[in-house]
Formats: structure tokens, sequence, C-alpha cells
């Protein structure tokens, strides 16, 4: 019999180096990102050690630098973001899995959905001509008021600052946090409704213990949130005012980690500036690790708890013999 | 032929026992037809419960008893598509009328289900759970009630020192007879139990028996089950059900030793089902 | 409560229904054929175009693509073949890291690995940080989309004598392929919206970019720049650069939502 064409060899061997090296190169990626910042960041590490996260003075000119006007912006940014962001998202997430009518359903879920397509540079540009006139009016409606005796509300009403920033953060973390709560809800058990619902329960009163079963889920949804706001760069740094100061006040033009990293690293002369830049991303690449792990814990924690993980292949694929 | 006759051959309907002098009806359906969206799955059931008794419902898979059982307290409500047509009587009143409130039924009709479902709460936070939403009792009281319904579950003794501990820490045995208190614990007129042992042990198995047994007193039990030896042991009177018909409904000694129906006596000689 | 939540609703749906309002009527007036032929005008005069950043992203877009969906389908492979292994937990939980990392660190990464060395931003620069960006989430759907093939295809084939390999190749994968398809487009239109990694990678650039070793001028970028910047004309540009922009991040975004919905009807689960 003539061979019709040539076979191919497959080895398994080879199958397993190929796919393996592909696999490696994902760790290998994750482990040259750690590396690179650390490696890059000696100079101000050497030179300020552990001071650098708690000075306060952002001052290229002189040399001086320190990170600690930008851990509380991005801090203070992502706090106002989740403070609004998560309840709305949380109720979208109600809305959709418990309450709402079955047609509105998945349409629902598309358009939150919807939100997290759409780029951040679009939601800056959004936020520079549409946001901030909108915030600076209702800015200078407080000021005009008894309000702006709170510290929170104080200074002039420019628009651009950390109450602009808060705002578009919020809006851009709900689908994120929503759609990660829609699936924790829907993987509580039907008997926790059920048995709720057999005790002489109204809906609002099972809908209470269906979030209360699912609430580490939810919670790590909330993280995953707060993980995406610290690491936001384009959208903040649009409306966020770029001012290295600390304050209190809503109002004030701010700074954020990321958003000094995009404007000033091209700008930056000398090693010691630059590398203090490059210390900075360090800090938010450990700051968003921690955060993001701590977050899909809990939410896997979840899934955990009730029923085993369905597999449709098995744990090992038998040895071919 | 009769039509049920042309639709399942060897199949009669009988007209239920006429009920016996002593005993009250508590609960009573009459001519109940049901739907899945298209799909009939109860024909023209009428069935007359009796007062502080319980009632085994009996059949094979699929057969509707569970169906029935969840028509009772207007659980199958939940399920969307659903249709309910003919009476289900509560005292005498149709619990299905438009003027009906459902959470006040259901407190009066109680449920305990075929796995045990605790809330991820402690032992006492179950148990009060229903007293809580229902509030019908001062919170000055709710420990009493708690022990009360504890004790009637005879579950008191095994968790009295640890009622903080969570619920999701007993054996499956504690799990399920902790839902029975919890279900007792807002006063149910009557238990609904679906298959409520069949998750369980054989000596688990056996306390829920005994306690549905000592139930009956206080209470009006109705329990779906697949096991015939159980419904012989705890049940009073038992209704076969069959393909979404109510086959043959009698005493429970007289169904177990001579059953009026032919196919009643196969099934439960095991012949099929 | 039940209004509570509606409210929770409209209110998140607002901003979305804002933001495309004023994408489209902003941009559409600023658009014309000059936006995708010409260049950019030096800063003050009117006229011109994005055309150059268009390009530039799709060929940043491209050349990414080319680095990371090989790697990303190899990974996932592997992962999803040895799924007990250590070295699988690992890939997994770095996939996951990586997922997580703002794409401004990534970018700063990425210049320390190409911008330095070659001394000059490029394309190649730019197109290595949103290659890092695209392996995890390739890994991680491909992976989801191999466990789901059921047993019994790769069963049959082994039995037939197929070497592993060859069973993964010839059965699993091609069962696989519209849904792995959709996880490269879904991590297509997330980098093609990214601008932060671009930032100081690939740069900027007024002029067309031949070659893969210039700065590169992507519409990200542009638009940004132009944002920032104080020229009204500049502005409505931005706007004009947005609304392509969305179009084309919504276009892989329903491309990957048709593949998916293709994938159901052929039912591979």
């Amino acid at each position: 019999m003539a061979r019709t064409r040539r076979r191919i060899p497959w080895s398994d061997a080879g199958f397993r180096a190929a796919t393996g090296l592909a696999a490696f190169l994902v760790v290998g990626i994750a482990v040259v990102i750690g590396l690179e910042l650390f490696r890059n960041s000696r100079v101000p590490i050497h030179e300020f050690g552990w001071k650098f996260w708690t000075n306060k003075d952002w001052d290229p000119v002189n040399g001086e630098f320190g990170a600690y006007t930008f851990i509380w912006g991005t801090l203070y940014s992502s706090l106002i973001a989740l403070l609004l962001g998560a309840p709305v998202a949380l109720g979208i997430a109600i809305f959709i899995v418990e309450v709402g009518p079955l047609r509105l359903r998945r349409g629902l879920g598309f358009l939150t959905d919807l939100l997290a397509a759409v780029p951040s540079i679009v939601y800056g540009l959004w936020g520079i001509f549409v946001l901030v006139p909108l915030v600076r009016k209702v800015e200078t409606a407080i000021a005009g008021s008894r309000l702006s005796n709170l510290p929170i509300f104080s200074g002039p009403p420019y628009g651009i600052g950390m109450l602009a920033a808060g705002i578009i953060l919020a809006i851009m973390i709900v689908p994120y946090i929503s759609s990660v709560a829609r699936e924790v809800l829907r993987a509580v058990p039907q008997s926790q409704r059920e048995a709720a619902y057999a005790l002489g329960a109204t809906k609002w009163e099972t809908i209470r213990i269906v979030v209360r079963y699912g609430r580490s889920g939810i919670l790590g949804a909330v993280f995953l949130g707060l993980g995406r706001a610290l690491g936001e760069t384009m959208a903040v740094t649009m409306v966020i005012g770029n001012s290295p100061q600390i304050s209190a006040s809503l109002f004030a033009p701010q700074y954020t980690m990321a958003a000094v990293i995009a404007n000033e690293f091209t700008e930056a002369t000398g090693d010691l500036y630059l590398q203090s830049l490059i210390e900075i991303g360090l800090v938010l690449f450990a700051i968003t690790l921690a955060i993001n792990v701590l977050s899909r814990f809990l939410i896997w924690s979840v899934s955990r708890e009730r029923r085993p993980r369905p597999r449709a292949t098995p744990a090992r694929l038998p040895e071919p013999a | 032929m009769t039509p049920t006759e042309l639709e399942a051959p060897g199949v009669t309907v009988r007209e239920p026992e006429p009920r016996s002098e002593d005993a009250a009806v508590r609960m009573e359906t009459r001519n109940l037809d049901f739907f899945y969206e298209h799909v009939q799955a109860l024909h023209g059931v009428s069935l007359a419960i009796a007062e502080n008794s319980v009632t085994a419902l009996i059949g094979p898979s699929g057969c509707g008893k569970s169906t029935f059982l969840r028509c009772l307290n207007r659980m199958n409500d939940i399920i969307p598509g659903t249709r309910v047509v003919g009476d289900v009587l509560l005292d005498d009143i149709d619990i299905y009328k438009g003027d009906v409130d459902v959470v006040d039924l259901r407190r009066r009709v109680g449920m305990v289900f075929q796995k045990s479902n605790p809330f991820p709460k402690s032992i006492f936070e179950n148990v009060a759970y229903g007293l809580k939403i229902n509030r019908t009792v001062r919170r000055s009281q709710m420990a009493e009630r708690v022990e009360k319904s504890l004790r009637e579950a005879a579950l008191w003794d095994e968790v009295k020192d640890r009622l903080d501990d969570p619920a999701m820490g007993l054996s499956g045995g504690q799990q399920q007879r902790l839902c029975i208190a919890r279900a007792l614990a807002i006063d149910p007129e009557v238990l609904l139990m679906d298959e409520p042992a069949s998750a369980l042990d054989p000596i688990a198995t056996q306390k829920v028996e005994e306690l549905i047994y000592h139930l009956k007193t206080s209470y009006t039990i109705v329990i779906v089950t697949h096991n015939m030896q159980q419904a012989a042991r705890v049940s009073d009177r038992t209704a076969f059900f069959m393909m979404g018909r109510l086959v043959e409904y009698d005493r429970t000694d007289k169904m177990f030793t001579n059953p009026g129906e032919k196919i009643t006596e196969d099934y439960i000689t095991g012949r099929f089902g | 409560m039940s209004t509570l939540c509606a409210a929770a609703v409209v209110l998140a749906l607002l901003p979305l229904g804002f933001i495309l309002f004023y994408i489209v009527s902003r941009g559409i007036s600023a658009l014309n054929p000059a936006f995708f032929t010409k260049l950019p005008k030096p800063s003050g005069e009117t006229g011109g175009g994005m055309a150059n950043a268009i390009v530039g992203t799709l060929k940043l877009i491209g050349l990414a693509s080319a680095a990371s969906v090989p790697a990303g389908i190899g990974a996932g492979i592997y992962i999803s073949e040895f799924p007990g292994s250590r070295t699988s937990t690992l890939v997994r939980f770095c996939a996951d890291v990586l997922n997580g990392v703002p794409s401004i660190v990534v970018g700063i990464v990425a210049y320390g690995l190409v911008v330095l060395p070659m001394k000059r931003f490029s394309a190649i620069a730019g197109a290595v940080a949103l290659a890092i960006m695209m392996v995890p989430i390739i890994t991680r759907s491909t992976e989801e989309l191999l466990r789901l093939v059921p047993v019994s295809l790769r069963e049959g084939a082994l039995a037939l004598g197929a070497s592993r390999a060859r069973a993964v190749w010839s059965v699993v994968l091609p069962s696989a392929l519209p849904g792995i398809i959709t996880g490269v487009l879904i991590a297509v239109a997330r980098i093609a919206g990214e601008t932060a990694p671009l930032l100081f990678t690939s740069f900027n650039n007024q002029f067309w970019a031949p070659g893969l070793d210039q700065p590169t001028a992507s519409l990200t970028v542009q638009i940004y720049n132009y944002a920032i910047s104080p020229y009204d004309d500049w502005h409505r540009q931005a706007w004009a650069g947005a609304l392509v922009l969305v179009a084309i991040v919504l276009a892989f975004s329903m491309l990957a939502r048709v593949a998916t919905r293709r994938l159901e009807r052929m039912n591979v689960g």
C-alpha cells in the first residue's frame, strides 16, 4: 500500500514541551514584571528607603521624592468610587438576578457590561468636557451654601478635582462589581430561597438571605472593583487636576499614583526622578496584586462552599498505553 | 370506558374513603389539576387530609406527589409558568383565592425539604428566623420558643450548649432535625415533609421517623416518601399516586395488607417503580 | 426596595447613555473623509486627520496579537491538558495576577524591556506592552473552553490510536476553536482602547511610521494629546477619534458575541 501523504510525527514529548514553553512564558512574564520594577527602582530605594512612602514632598527640581501624596490621592479617589459604585452595582445585580422581569434581564446585563467596554480614554474625554462642567456647577452650588464650612467641601469649585475623579471611577467600576456579583447571586443554591419562602418570608426577606449567603463573594466582587479603581490611569488623570497636594476636600485638585506616572514619565530627567516614578509603579503593582488575590480568594470560597465544581473532563486524562 | 381508563388502562380512580367520624379535615383538595406550562402534572386529585394524623403520599418517580405537596403551601408559585385549576382548602378556605395572604399561609402550612437547607447562621438564629420575620413573638420570648422547638425536634440536648455555633457544622441528621425545629418554631398547623429522611443514614432516619410519630399529636403532617416501609411505619393514611392521578387513598394498615387496586398492590410489593 | 434597585439600574445606564450620546453627536459632526486620510496638522492649524493614528492602532493590535495568541493558546492548552500539576496551578495564578496589573505598570515594564535597550520609542515596544496584557486573557478563556469539550471526543480520538498531541490538535482544538476565537476577539477589544501602556512605549508620531522601530501614532494616544490641548479644532477631532475608537471596540465585542452565540448553537459543551 503506497503512502498517500507524509505523516507528521506527533510526539507527546514535543507537545508537552511546546505548550509547556508557552505556559512558562506566562509565568515568566509575571516574574519579569516584578523583577523589572524592582531593578529599575534601585536608585530611589537606595536613596530614600522606607521614607519614600511617608514623604509628602514631590519636588523634582530639588531631587526630593515621596509617594505619600499619590498614595493618599489613589486611596481617596478609590474610596469615593467604592462608596458610590458598590451599592449601585449591587442594586443592579439584585435587580437582574432576583427582582427584574425575565425579559429585561439579559438586555440589562448586556447594557451594564457595555459600560466595561468603553475605553478609559473615552471616559476621560467625556469627563473633561461633560462631567467636569457639571461637577463645577454642583460644587459652585455647594460652595455658596452653608455646607462649604465642612472641610470636605472647602476650596474653590474648580470642577476638576477629587470629586470628578471619584465619580468617573465609580461609573467605571460598576460593571465589574455587578457582573461578578450577578454570578455570585446565581450560585446561591435555590434551596436557600425555598427554605426562606417556606417559612413565610417575603421576597425581600428572601433576598436578604441570598445576599447574606453570598456575602464573601460579593465582598470579593467589591474588592475586584477596588483593584480596578486603584490602577485606573487615563480617565483619572484627565479630571483630577494633577496637583501634588494632600487635601481632605473633594473640590481640591489632587494626584494619584497612576496619574503621576502617566504625566511625568516622559519628562523625567535623571535616574532618580525616573526611577522614583518606577518605584511608585512598584507600589501600585504590589497593592493591586494583594487586592486582586484577596478578591479571587473570596469569590472562590463561595462557590466551593456548597456544590462541587461540575467537570466536563476528568481530572486526569488516561495515559495512552 | 371512562376517559381515565382510556388514558391509563388498568387505573380506575376511586372516590376518596369516607372520613371517619372522629377525624376532622384540616386540608382538602377538590379536583385539583396542575400545569407546568402546557404539561399537566396533576389530574383531578381529590384528597382530604385528617387533622392530627400523618398522611403519606407514595408513588413512582414523577407521579406528581411532590408537586401535589407543594400545592398545599403554594410553593409552586415561585416557579414561573405554573397553573392551578380546582380547589385547595385549608379549614374550608380556598388558599388560591385572590385575597389570601401567601406569606401567612406559609406560616400556617410549614415545609421541610428533602435535603436540609439551614441558613449560614448560628443554630439559634436558624430556629429564630421564622419568628423574627413573622414578628409573632417578642424578643424576650424568643429564647423560650427556640428551646421549645428544639425540644420538639429532639435536638435540644445535643445543641443546648452550642446554640451560637454555626448550623452548617452539624451532621446531616442533626441539620435535618434543625430544619424541622425551624419549621416548628412558627407554630404551623400543618407540616409538609418532602422525603425528609431520604438523604439520611439509617440511625438518623429512625430518629426522624420517631419524631414524626410524636409530632402528630400536635400537628397535621403530610409526608412524601418513596420508601414504602417508612410509609407503613409512620403514617395513619396513605395516598398512592400514579401519573398525576390519585389511585387509592386509605388507612395505611388496610392499604398495605389488603389494597383495593391491583396496581397499588403491584407497586407496594415492588413489582414496579 | 424594588424601586431602589430599579433606580440603581437607571443610575448606571444613565452615564452610558450620556457618553454614547456625546460621542455620537460631537464625533459625527467632526467626522469627514479628511479624518481618515490626512495626517495631523501642526498645532493650531485646522484640518488634518488621524489617518496615521488609525493605521498605527491596527498595526499595534496586529503585532500584539501575533505575539500573544500563540503563547496564550499554548499556555491555555497546557493547563487544560495537565490540570493537576503544580505548574498548571502556578500558571493559572500568574494569569490571574497579570490580568490585574494596571496597564500603566505594564507600560513601565515594556519601557524597561524594549525602549531602554533600543534607545528609542517603537511600535515593537507598544506591541510588547499590549501583548503582555492580552496573554492572560487568552490563556484563561482558552482553558475554560477546552475544559468544556466532552471527554468522549478526546477518548474517541485516543481510542483510534491518536497520540495525545494529535487528539488535541485534530479533535479538541477544532471543536473549541470558535470559543477560542471569541476569547481572542475579547482580548483585542480590550487592548484596542488602551492608552496608558502606549504613552511611553510607542509614544506618538505626527507622521507615518513605516517599519517597526519608530515611534508610532495610535488612536488612543492621539485622542489623549488632542483632548488635553488648548485647541478647539483638536478637541473636535478628539471626539471624532473617540467615535471611531468606540466603533472599533464595539465591532470586536459584537463579533465576539456573535461567535459565542454561534458556538452555543453548535453545541460544543
